[in-house]
This record gives structure tokens, C-alpha cells and sequence, in this order.
């Protein structure tokens, strides 16, 4: 059939950026009608589409009709759904934008930490979000949580050219006007794990390496036990990997706490091939950035645990998807996965071990959606960020319809370790059901909010504590417990252990393990709001339950807010709301888009003070 | 289900539905054996002729063993699935998909099966407050994937704006539309082939657009008016309904459907004129038809328009 494009020509600037993620030059400019090759053809191009969309958006700042017509002309695919996949990310702009954009953060923990007056002085000197500056350079917009909660309020600046993205935090207005204005963004920012500063905690093993070793070095992390855990593999063979990590019952990090050995063993032993290895590093849960740190601070580690996971199942090729919103992590990722390919340490002969494997890394484009797992594929495939109905699941028919694992990036950290010392070495730690240690994000309302490594079992009090207690001597109102889909607990569960059965028991969940404090003097109302926003914002809108119910969700708490009228009536409405999200929706976010708003109403977090 | 899976021949799965045994050809769905039993089951997404995109969740029913509800239409019925279709779980999921839907879109113009079910699952449109006002054109079709303005909770947001009239084929009123994906899939793999129009936008905000909103004259679409055959809602219209519905009328009482077959080739697509007035107002194919399964091409849809306007002339 025939591919009608646009009649609209890609500058020249737009043409050369196209062309870089291809490995040849670029073909001569076509006419409108090109033949589509052979489905597979089509097919084998369409996971260029989001690389093609990043490319362009970076060195021309936005994605113009002409843009999107080369991308469509040489990937072969049609200009409508090449449109439905830009518009479907929040870094991507399908209309002229400035070259120099800054997200402000104005997510739940920024708000404890003055997001909102940042945004406030902002709209004051730049006008509302969107609008162009006087010298049409920049703007600044809106951003839900960018992984830097523990010393917020957090910018991105996302520029086009030759500048490098980054992030500031905390930031301060100073700060971004001069980036706004044309200044590079500083770099580095600061390491966020107290447990490394000062006397370093011996027992610490996932944060092991950080601040005790330079990321950008594979000599230093080759002398620092790295690459062990793989050559150890090599010795006992694929089966015995899985065993081991079998053994140690480490159970996913990245939320659903599914044990990672039958994971890996499933995929191992389907039948269908090619098997592929995903390491799902879209972090994007309010409150989490457990995953940025060792990205930024241990990158060799996640090379070599997808190597050792694509060893153990069989698969080739690894894909990292990384979260568009991180370019320090992506950045240090790259760099690794360049020294190991020159190293032999990925490539067509892993460690001279007769196998091969290597890892392409791929960028989000600003949608929390993708990171749920079948979301995430439809990414990498160059569809909308759309979750798939399970069953089948990943190990069945995952990335590009093949078996798939995917894994949290803490979840396959914890493999060097588990190889290392052996699976029930590391089954010793924690609890009988909750093994190893686990990364705590921290943040909120206490004195030093960072990243900790505790065994599982720790309690809430003990981790709080930890980190120093509640700010200023305050008390403590309520903590949220597993991000924006976890829920909200009442200080009398300071003493539930922090296990995934601890926090069953209480209705609560460990989440993406997001640990965030409020004190009493906040205002839990904006919180909550903000919550509900989150979700509206980042509904797939593929389902009516969380389309439209996380509409009506934001809807009734306004209400409620404003003016608590027949708050019986709103509450009756909400768990109406909820139980339909819950039962009915396609995916995750919908099932868990009411946890945290239920929570906060049954612990009266949402009455509040009104107006009298 | 495939005409084959319709056969005899191959063996069948035993499940249960609100307590009685169905058996189902192997490689049925839940919804077809559900269908077998005799229980009413809503679908909005889903159509025989096209590839279940399982996204509305009317459709949902409880499976045992199964944590959340499970959408029929697209779930397999394996051996021994106990299902149950009428329990207050299900309606409860079933009414709210339609509140939701009812709150948000114009369902004034709804098929009869949509507005049957309506009725059975006592649907209040006006539950969540009132409906909010028009957005402007083209408001919606800008909107920024994860941004919105913050509601204040006096109305309930829809997704109300003007009508697209672009030329004298069809016109597209997206305040009558649920996002079933099926104009979308009509126009793309499942017939058309031609991709003209995709969903955009993320959220509450997501649409079916063609490449930058452009005019759907100035797109790739070829008018096969296949989208058009498969709207459950009245979202996509023949011009010639909407002027009529507009000036007041359209009267489906005096119209007559003439089955015949299209002239243009020799394909052999059945066509179903509905004449008013001596005039040809629309042109549908049955949904049933070995060969075309309800799509057609422009000739067969709209050239009647040019054997009427010469006739003028
Ligand atoms: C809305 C949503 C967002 C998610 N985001 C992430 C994420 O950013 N990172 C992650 O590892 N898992 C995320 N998950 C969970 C993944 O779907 C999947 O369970 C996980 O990647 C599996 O890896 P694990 O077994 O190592 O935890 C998300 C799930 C949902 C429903
Ligand atoms: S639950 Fe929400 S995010 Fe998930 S598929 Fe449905 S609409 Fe998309
Ligand atoms: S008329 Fe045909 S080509 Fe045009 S949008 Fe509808 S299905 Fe696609
Ligand atoms: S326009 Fe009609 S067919 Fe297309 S998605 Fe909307 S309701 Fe469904
Ligand atoms: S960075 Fe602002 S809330 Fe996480
Ligand atoms: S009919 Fe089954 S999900 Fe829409």
C-alpha cells in the first residue's frame, strides 16, 4: 500500500538530525508517496520512531510537520500514528516551542520543600507556564516528580543544540533565570545517600560502590568486585544462575514484588525465540529515585547484571529503557556501555565465555505510563506507551512479541550479590518472605531525606530515625508509604516492619519503596489534590475506568476541598470511583490510582481546617 | 471468532456461566460463551470484524481465580473458567463505564444496543454534577500530554467542541466519541490499510486526529467512509445525515433500506441504500458479508452522491 505524507519539507537542520540514528546517510529527498516495503521491513524500522522523535526534538527544540514527515518517509510509517506517538510524551512538542526549556518540579515532596512559591515567583517574572520569554528563548513549564525528592524543589532543563540536558535541585530561581538565559547547567549534583558521608556503614551492599568508586571509571569498578559476579556465572552455567537466584527468593524491586527466579527461569526455557532482557528504568513514581542513584553512582553494575540475566535466559540483546527526565543516569549508562563493549565485556564474545550479548539504551519521553511493564514495549516498539492486556505475560510474549524479562534495575543490582555469596546467603537477610536488603527513598519531613539501604524488617520508626527524625522537632501527621500509588499510614504503624508482608498487613505497600513524612503543620489537602492531578496527567486514556475516572476522582476532591458541602456524598462517590478503576481498568495505574486518595480520606487527612 | 473456530469440527471447552455449562469452540472468548449462554453482555469496543482492543471495559465479567474482572471479549475461554456475569461487582463496573462515558460524551445519538443497556444498568449522566461547557475548536486537539488546568468541582468535564466539517462527504462530532479505537482500526489493519487517522494525546485528553488535527481533505484519508460504518455513537456521520438531522429532517421512519449490489467493480460488495424522499441519504454494507465484512470503498459509499448530483444537473 501506499504511505501518504505530509506536503511539508523537513529543513535541513531537521534533516541531518533524522539521519543520525540511522547508519548510513541520509537518502535524497523523496516525493510524497513512498511504496511500503514488506510488513517486515516496516515492522523492523518502527522501534526508530521514539529515537527519531528524541533526535529531532533535541537539536531543534521542538517536533514541526516537516520533521515528523522525514521521520515518516524513512521509517515508513504513517504520519498519523507517528503523531499519536509524539503526542503522547510530555518532552516531545508538536507545536514551535523555545529552545531553552526548564521543568519545575512541582511534584508532592517539592511541595514540602517550596515548589510552590518557586512556581508562584516564576509565573510572576516569566508569566504563566508556556509562555516565551521576550527574546523567544525559553519557557519553563510544570513537571510531576523528577527523581530528586530528597533535596527539592527540582528543575529539568531540557535544551535544544549542542547544549547537555541537566537538573538542578534544590533550585532557586537565581538558578534557573541563568540557565534560562543561556548559562550551561552545573554539574554534578550532589550524591544523596547519608549512609556514604561520614563513617560509612560496612553492612551497606546495593550502595556498596557509591562515593567509594568513580562511575565513570571500569578499572575502578572491575577492582572493586566488579565484573566477579559475572565471571562466577560463566563458571556454573545458566542453570545454576537461576538456581541461585531462585534460592535467594529475590522478589521484583520494581513494585509487584514477583519473584524473580521463576521470571528468568520461565523465559529461560520458553521455546520461542529470540529471548530478550528489559531493565525497566523508567523510575517515574512520585517520591522514588532509588533507581537514579545507582544508575548515576554504580552504572558498571547494571551492565553487568543485564549481562549475567541475558546469559542465564538466553537472550542477545538487552534493552535498557531509561527515564527521559534522567540525562546524568543516561549519560553514565552511555559511557558504560561503551567501555564494556571496548572491553569485551559486552558484545558478539561476552568475557571470551563464548556468548553473546549487548545492551541498547533507550530514552522515555516524560510518560509515567511506561514504565509499567507492557507500556514500556509499546515504547521501545515505536507505539504509543499503551499497556497490553495480561495474560500473555512478559516471559510469553513481551518486547517485539518474543519472551521477555523485565527487571527493576535494584531488582538486578541485587543479582552481583546474590552471585556472589550465593542465593541463600542472601536469603539469610530480611525476613522469611522479604529477603536481601532493600533501597528506601526517604524523603519529606525529616532532617536527613537521601537514600537508604536497610535489611528487610526494618521498621518504619527505626528508618525514620535513621534519618534523623522529623524536621524541627515537629510531629509527625502521616506517611506515604509506595509513592503516589501507594497509600497513606497513620504514625500509630511506626513500628510495622518494612517488609512486603509488613505492609500488607496494614493495607499499605512497599511500592517502588518510597518512604515520604509529613508533619503535622502541612497542608495534606494540596497533597492529596496534587495526587489526583498526578494520576489524571498521566493516564494512558486508553480505558474509560482511569480515563475518565481519574478525571471525576480530581473532580469530587475539589469539591470536597472547596466546599465539603455533602462530603457523604463525595466519599460515596469516590468509592464508587474506586472500586471500578480497581476491578475494571486495564493496568496498574488504574487499579492503584485510587489507593493513596482512599487512604487520605479514611484517615481524615482530607478534612482539614475549612474557611469558618 | 474466526469462521473456522465457528466450525463443527474442532473440539470444544466446557465452561461455566452463571452456573451453567457452555461449551465453546476452542479458541472462543469468554464473551462468546457467554453470548452462547444467552446472557446479555455490553460490549462498546469490541466488533466481530476487527481486532479486540479491549480498552472500554463494558464488557467485564468476574472469573474465578481471577483477582480483578476480566474483559470477555478478549479473554480465551479455557477449560473449566467458571464465570459469572451478574453479580453486583460486575454491574457495579458495568454501570460506572457507562456513567463515565454518559457524563463525559454526547450519547445522544448512540446505537440502539447502547442505549438498551443504558436503560438495563439504570445509568445516571448527571451523577458526577453538571456537564461542563464547549471547548473551543481546537482547545482539545492542543492540549499537552500531562497538563490540565486544575477543575474547581462545580461541572464535570466532557469533551463537548465544535463539530468538524471539512467537506460534503462526512463530518466528525468527537463530543459524541467514547474512544472505542474502532474508527481507528477500520481505517488502519483490520480494512482500510490506509492509517489516516490515529489516536493522539494521552488521558482525558486523547483523541482521534490525523497527523497535526490537519483537514481530513488534506490527510491521507480516502474516504472509504469504513470509520463511519463502524461508530457506535454518531460521532462519524454521512454529511447528507448530519444536514438533514440539522435542518430537522432526517426521519429513519421513512426511510427504506434497498439491499443491491455495488456496480462500480466486480468485487461484488453488497450495499444497503436507506432512501428518504427519493433520495439516497446513506450507504452501509452488512457487517456479515463474506467478502467486504462491512467495509467498502469511496465509489460504493459515497459515489451515489455523484450519480444524484448529475441527475441535478
Ligand atoms: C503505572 C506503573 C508504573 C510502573 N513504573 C515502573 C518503573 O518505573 N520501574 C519499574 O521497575 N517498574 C515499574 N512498574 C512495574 C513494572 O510493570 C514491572 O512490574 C517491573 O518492571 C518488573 O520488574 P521487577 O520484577 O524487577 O520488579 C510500574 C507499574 C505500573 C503499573
Ligand atoms: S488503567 Fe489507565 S493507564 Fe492503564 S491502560 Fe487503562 S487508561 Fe491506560
Ligand atoms: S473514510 Fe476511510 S480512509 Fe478516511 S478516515 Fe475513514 S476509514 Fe480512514
Ligand atoms: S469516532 Fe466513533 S468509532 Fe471512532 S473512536 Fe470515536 S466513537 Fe469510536
Ligand atoms: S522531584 Fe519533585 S517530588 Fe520528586
Ligand atoms: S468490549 Fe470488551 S473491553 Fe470493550
Amino acid at each position: 500500500m501506499d504511505l501518504k505524507l505530509l506536503p511539508v519539507e523537513a529543513s535541513e537542520v531537521e534533516r541531518a538530525a533524522v539521519a543520525t540514528i540511522f547508519d548510513h546517510p541520509p537518502d535524497a529527498p523523496g516525493t510524497d508517496r513512498v511504496t511500503r516495503e514488506g510488513l517486515q521491513e516496516v515492522r523492523a524500522r518502527r522501534h526508530l520512531l521514539l529515537p527519531a522523535l528524541h533526535a529531532v526534538q533535541k537539536q531543534v527544540g521542538w517536533v514541526s510537520q516537516g520533521a515528523l514527515n522525514e521521520i515518516c518517509r524513512r521509517l515508513l510509517v504513517p504520519p498519523a500514528e507517528a503523531y499519536g506517538v509524539a503526542t503522547f510524551y510530555a518532552l516531545l512538542s508538536t507545536t514551535m516551542r523555545p529552545p531553552r526549556v526548564a521543568h519545575v518540579c512541582d511534584d508532592i515532596a517539592c511541595k514540602l520543600q517550596g515548589a510552590d512559591e518557586l512556581c508562584a515567583t516564576l509565573e510572576c517574572r516569566f508569566g504563566p507556564p508556556g509562555t516565551p520569554s521576550a527574546n523567544g528563548q525559553a519557557t519553563w513549564h510544570r513537571s510531576p516528580c523528577l527523581g530528586l525528592c530528597e533535596r527539592g524543589p527540582a528543575v529539568l532543563f531540557q535544551l535544544a543544540g549542542d547544549a547537555m540536558d541537566g537538573t538542578v535541585a534544590p533550585a532557586e530561581v537565581a538558578d534557573i533565570e541563568n540557565v534560562l538565559n543561556g548559562a550551561t547547567v552545573p554539574m554534578p549534583p550532589a550524591i544523596s545517600t547519608p549512609q556514604t558521608t561520614g563513617t560509612r556503614d560496612p553492612a551497606l551492599c546495593l550502595l556498596r560502590r557509591v562515593e567509594a568508586c568513580d562511575p565513570a571509571s571500569l578499572v575502578a569498578y572491575q577492582a572493586a568486585d566488579g565484573y566477579s559476579a559475572l565471571r562466577r556465572a560463566l563458571e556454573i552455567g545458566p542453570a545454576e544462575v537461576i538456581a541461585e537466584v531462585s534460592e535467594s527468593k529475590l522478589q521484583g524491586r520494581g513494585g509487584a514484588a514477583f519473584p524473580t527466579g521463576r521470571k528468568w527461569d520461565a523465559v529461560a526455557k520458553a521455546p520461542a525465540t529470540p529471548h530478550y532482557v528489559v531493565c525497566n528504568a523508567d523510575e517515574s513514581e512520585p517520591g522514588t529515585f532509588k533507581d537514579r542513584v545507582l544508575m548515576e553512582e554504580d552504572p558498571f553494575a547494571i551492565v553487568e547484571s543485564m549481562t549475567i540475566a541475558g546469559f542465564a535466559v538466553g537472550a542477545e540483546q538487552g534493552y535498557l529503557y531509561v527515564r527521559g527526565e534522567y540525562p546524568l543516569a543516561t549519560a553514565r549508562l552511555e559511557h558504560a556501555i561503551r567501555e564494556c563493549r571496548s572491553a569485551g565485556l559486552l558484545g558478539p564474545d561476552v568475557m571470551d565465555g563464548g556468548f553473546c550479548f549487548d545492551i541498547d539504551l533507550r530514552r522515555g519521553a516524560g510518560a509515567y505510563i511506561c514504565g509499567e511493564e507492557t507500556a514500556l514495549f509499546s515504547s521501545i516498539e515505536g507505539f504509543r506507551g499503551e499497556p497490553r492486556n495480561k495474560p500473555p505475560f512478559p516471559v510469553e510474549v513481551g518486547l517485539f512479541g518474543q519472551p521477555t524479562v523485565i527487571n527493576n534495575v535494584e531488582t538486578l543490582a541485587n543479582v552481583l550479590d546474590i552471585l556472589l555469596e550465593g542465593g541463600p546467603a542472601f536469603a539469610g537477610v530480611g525476613t522469611e518472605r522479604s529477603t536481601g536488603s532493600k533501597l528506601l527513598c526517604v524523603s519529606g519531613a525529616v532532617e536527613r531525606p537521601g537514600l537508604y539501604e536497610v535489611p528487610f524488617g526494618t521498621t518504619l520508626r527505626t528508618l525514620l530515625d535513621l534519618a534523623g527524625g522529623i524536621r524541627g522537632g515537629k510531629r509527625l501527621k502521616t506517611v506515604l508509604l509506595g509513592g503516589a500509588a501507594g497509600s497513606f499510614v497513620s504514625p500509630t504503624h511506626l513500628d510495622t516492619p518494612l517488609t512486603f508482608e509488613g505492609t500488607q498487613a496494614i493495607g499499605a505497600s512497599l511500592g517502588s519503596g518510597v518512604v515520604m513524612a509529613f508533619d503535622e503543620g502541612t497542608d495534606m489537602r494540596g497533597i492529596v489534590l496534587r495526587i489526583a492531578a498526578f494520576f489524571r496527567d498521566e493516564s494512558c486514556g486508553q480505558c474509560v475506568p482511569c480515563r475518565v475516572g481519574t478525571v471525576r476522582q480530581e473532580e469530587l476532591l475539589q469539591r470536597l476541598a472547596r466546599d465539603g458541602a455533602r462530603p457523604s456524598a463525595e466519599a460515596q462517590l469516590l468509592d464508587e470511583l474506586a472500586q471500578v478503576m480497581r476491578d475494571a481498568s486495564i493496568c496498574g495505574l488504574g487499579h492503584t490510582a485510587a489507593n493513596a486518595v482512599q487512604s487520605a480520606v479514611a484517615l481524615g487527612l482530607f478534612e482539614g481546617p475549612t474557611d469558618e | 471468532m474466526s469462521d473456522e473456530a465457528k466450525g463443527q469440527t474442532l473440539p470444544l471447552v466446557e465452561v461455566t456461566v452463571d452456573g451453567e455449562t457452555v461449551r465453546a469452540p476452542e479458541g472462543a472468548t469468554l464473551l462468546d460463551a457467554c453470548r452462547a449462554k444467552g446472557a446479555d453482555t455490553p460490549t462498546l469496543c469490541y466488533l466481530e470484524t476487527l481486532t479486540p482492543v479491549n480498552a472500554c471495559r463494558v464488557c467485564v465479567v468476574e472469573l474465578e481465580g481471577s483477582r480483578t474482572l476480566v474483559p470477555s471479549c478478549s479473554r480465551a475461554a479455557h477449560p473449566g473458567a467458571v464465570v459469572h456475569t451478574d453479580t453486583p461487582r460486575v454491574r457495579h463496573s458495568r454501570k460506572l463505564v457507562l456513567e463515565l462515558l454518559a457524563s463525559s460524551v454526547d450519547l445522544s445519538l448512540a446505537n440502539g444496543d447502547m442505549k438498551r443497556w443504558m436503560d438495563y444498568y439504570e445509568v445516571d449522566a448527571e451523577k458526577f454534577g453538571p456537564s461542563s461547557a464547549s471547548t473551543a475548536a481546537g482547545d482539545r486537539d492542543g492540549r499537552r500530554p500531562g497538563h490540565h488546568h486544575a477543575p474547581d468541582g462545580k461541572t464535570a468535564e466532557t469533551v463537548a467542541q465544535p463539530v468538524k466539517i471539512h467537506d460534503e462527504m462526512y463530518i466528525r462530532d468527537y463530543s459524541k466519541c467514547i474512544l472505542c479505537y474502532k474508527c481507528v482500526e477500520a481505517c488502519g489493519e483490520d480494512a482500510q490499510n490506509t492509517f489516516a487517522i490515529a489516536v493522539a494525546g494521552r488521558g482525558f485528553d486523547a483523541r482521534i486526529s490525523t497527523e497535526f488535527d490537519r483537514r481530513l481533505d488534506d490527510s491521507a484519508c480516502v474516504y472509504c467512509g469504513n470509520c463511519i460504518g463502524v461508530c457506535p455513537t454518531g460521532a462519524l456521520m454521512f454529511k447528507s445525515e448530519y444536514d438533514r438531522r440539522e435542518t430537522g429532517e432526517w426521519n429513519e421512519l421513512q426511510q427504506r433500506v434497498t439491499r443491491t449490489v455495488c456496480p462500480y467493480c466486480g468485487v461484488g460488495c453488497n450495499l444497503d441504500l436507506h432512501v428518504q424522499d427519493n433520495e439516497i441519504v446513506k450507504v452501509m454494507s452488512p457487517i456479515d458479508h463474506s467478502v467486504t465484512h462491512g467495509h467498502l470503498c469511496i465509489k460504493g459509499r459515497f459515489g451515489w452522491q455523484f450519480v444524484q448530483n448529475r441527475e441535478e444537473t
